[in-house]
């Protein structure tokens, strides 16, 4: 098979953020976060729930593009009312994506500019502030700049780690797990839960991160790189979950 | 125990200044007809509750929104509603951004009649400081839990639409999801549901399942049959969301004149000129 394209390292990445999450509804938005969840569930966890974007609980999930060999199979209803219980109860594991991300991974995807009179109105508080309050978290950035990780966000929607320490028990099930951008993936384990750099991608160095991330990153030693999909993995994406490689329009090479 | 209505008689039901809920999701199963005889009312400074769809978009592009009430306001298909966005940007109204389970947690404390529900949700967020009149509230027991305390949103009046109802008032829902309808009626003095279909109570039973009938004439005030009444947004099983014409819909936020065109054909004129024209329109667009 032809080598890995960039999108493809992406959505592996997301796929990676699910392991060992078990028998939780897997919630992705965006189409490379669609593709690593389901890549997850299509080879190592296979216990993971999805929905079928509105209402009904798929056995396997639809693919991002092209069209399914079987018919879906139903296993449960999950109307919204039911979307609620699950993330209250902390049955979940969200992976959305951050107009802005700061260092201890508040997240804005609300509006830019004062929240009383944006410059652009973006999606809104959504779901993000009970989400992140509630169960794991983690975040897509497409176009990872000194614009989408800044000092500072301009409305918080997404609970960082620093204020979820300020609140200290009533935040003891917020957990953000991973940030996966188009040039590397990063967590937040370190002393103080501020973003560290896990890996970078292959057509990425250090550096560049550096300089395209407005706070300062934690950076121990030598970084690995992000690890490239198998040929079982590269099957699943390319025949079965995005065989028109819709991925690829969101990190273009 | 004849609740019948037309469209313009719970219309006048409404006053200036009233707390209004809206039912649906999104683009999913709204009361249109409904809010499209609110466009062509003189009704104004309305505080809107809603999981939003184009019924949040078309009443802030009318001016009539005093308040907004919501999570989001997004078209489904099309990410954000470019009427909302226009308004939000040009601050035409206030903001109230709720995290959308804090939007469920306050309608059910009203329908419960508690003056608040406690909630994690919202804590650490910005939406305390963008709604500074929220509190939170402490466990009184031993875990001391500091939590948000959710307000009631106590609605004057809901409009919420269903695929099939009686006169009576009963209504069923035959789609994916009953989002959260019920609530809103249990939340609001005065309950409205526009119906597909008016069929008799005995015929509910055959038209699905029994937990499909979903909402009980308690919850009811009035009914009105209103056929393609929730176009253009999805209404399963009976049609899905008429992405075409949505398009258009969302491409005159950009264009004040094929604004003006979009309100003149479909807007100012009564529901069932509305009906013929998108069925003209569907027609012309066949032809090609």
């Amino acid at each position: 098979m032809a080598d890995s394209t960039r999108a493809e390292i992406c959505a592996v990445a997301v796929a990676e953020a699910f392991r060992g999450d078990g028998e939780i509804l897997a919630s992705s938005f965006g189409t490379v976060p669609a593709v690593g969840a389901r890549l997850a569930k299509a080879t190592f966890a296979p216990e993971l729930l999805m929905t079928d974007g509105t209402a009904t609980l798929l056995e396997e999930p639809l693919p991002v593009s092209g069209k399914p060999d079987t018919g879906p199979v139903s296993e449960a209803w999950m109307p919204f009312a039911n979307i609620f219980d699950l993330v209250w109860n902390g049955k979940r594991h969200v992976v959305m994506v951050a107009s802005q991300i700061d260092r201890y991974g508040n997240q804005n995807f609300a509006c830019i500019g004062p929240h009383e009179k944006p410059k652009a109105q973006l999606l809104g508080m959504r779901g993000a502030p009970g989400n992140t309050i509630c169960h794991l978290t983690s975040y897509w950035v497409p176009n990872h700049s000194t614009k989408t990780f800044v000092e500072k966000v301009d409305v918080v929607s997404g609970v960082g780690n620093d204020r979820a320490s300020e609140l200290g028990e009533a935040a003891r099930f917020h957990d953000l797990r991973r940030v996966i951008s188009n040039l590397g993936v990063f967590d937040f384990q370190t002393p103080d839960r501020r973003m560290r750099l896990r890996s970078v991608h292959p057509w990425v160095s250090v550096d560049e991160i550096v300089e395209q991330t407005g706070f300062e990153l934690v950076i121990e030693g030598d970084v690995p790189t992000s690890r490239e999909p198998d040929a079982d993995e590269l099957r699943w994406i390319r025949e079965v979950i995005d065989p028109k490689g819709f991925c690829n329009n969101e990190v273009p090479a | 125990m004849d609740k019948r209505m037309t469209s313009a008689a719970v219309v006048a039901e409404l006053r200036d200044g009233m707390t209004l809920g809206i039912g649906g999701w999104g683009s999913r199963r709204k009361p249109m007809a409904l809010v499209r005889e609110i466009l062509r009312s003189p009704l104004k400074d309305l505080t809107v509750v809603t999981y939003g769809g184009p019924d949040a978009g078309l009443l802030c592009k009318y001016g009539k929104v005093k308040k907004l009430i919501y999570g989001f306001v997004s078209l489904d298909s099309i990410a954000l509603e470019p009427h909302f966005r226009k308004a939000r940007q040009a601050a035409s109204f206030q903001a109230a951004e709720l995290d959308e389970g804090m939007l469920q947690w306050g309608l059910r404390a009203a329908a419960y009649r508690l003056p608040f529900l406690p909630t994690r949700a919202g804590l650490g967020s910005d939406v305390t400081k963008i709604n500074p009149d929220l509190r939170t509230v402490r466990s009184p027991y031993d875990d001391g839990e500091e939590l948000l305390a959710m307000p009631a949103l106590e609605l004057d009046a809901a409009i919420i639409h269903m695929n099939r109802g009686d006169t009576r008032g009963n209504g069923q829902f035959l789609g994916p999801d009953l989002y959260f309808d019920d609530l809103f009626c249990l939340a609001a003095k005065q309950r409205f549901m526009s119906v597909e279909k008016l069929v008799p109570t005995e015929q509910l039973a055959k038209e699905g399942a029994l937990y499909t009938m979903r909402i009980n004439r308690t919850l009811v005030d009035g009914v009105v049959e209103t056929p393609n009444g929730a176009h253009f947004t999805e209404c399963p099983p009976d049609y899905d969301r008429d992405e075409a014409f949505q398009k258009e819909y969302a491409a005159t936020a950009k264009d004040p004149e094929a604004w003006e065109a979009f309100k003149t054909r479909y807007l100012d004129v009564p529901e069932e000129e509305y009906q013929a024209a998108i069925k003209e329109r569907a027609e012309e667009r066949a032809r090609g």
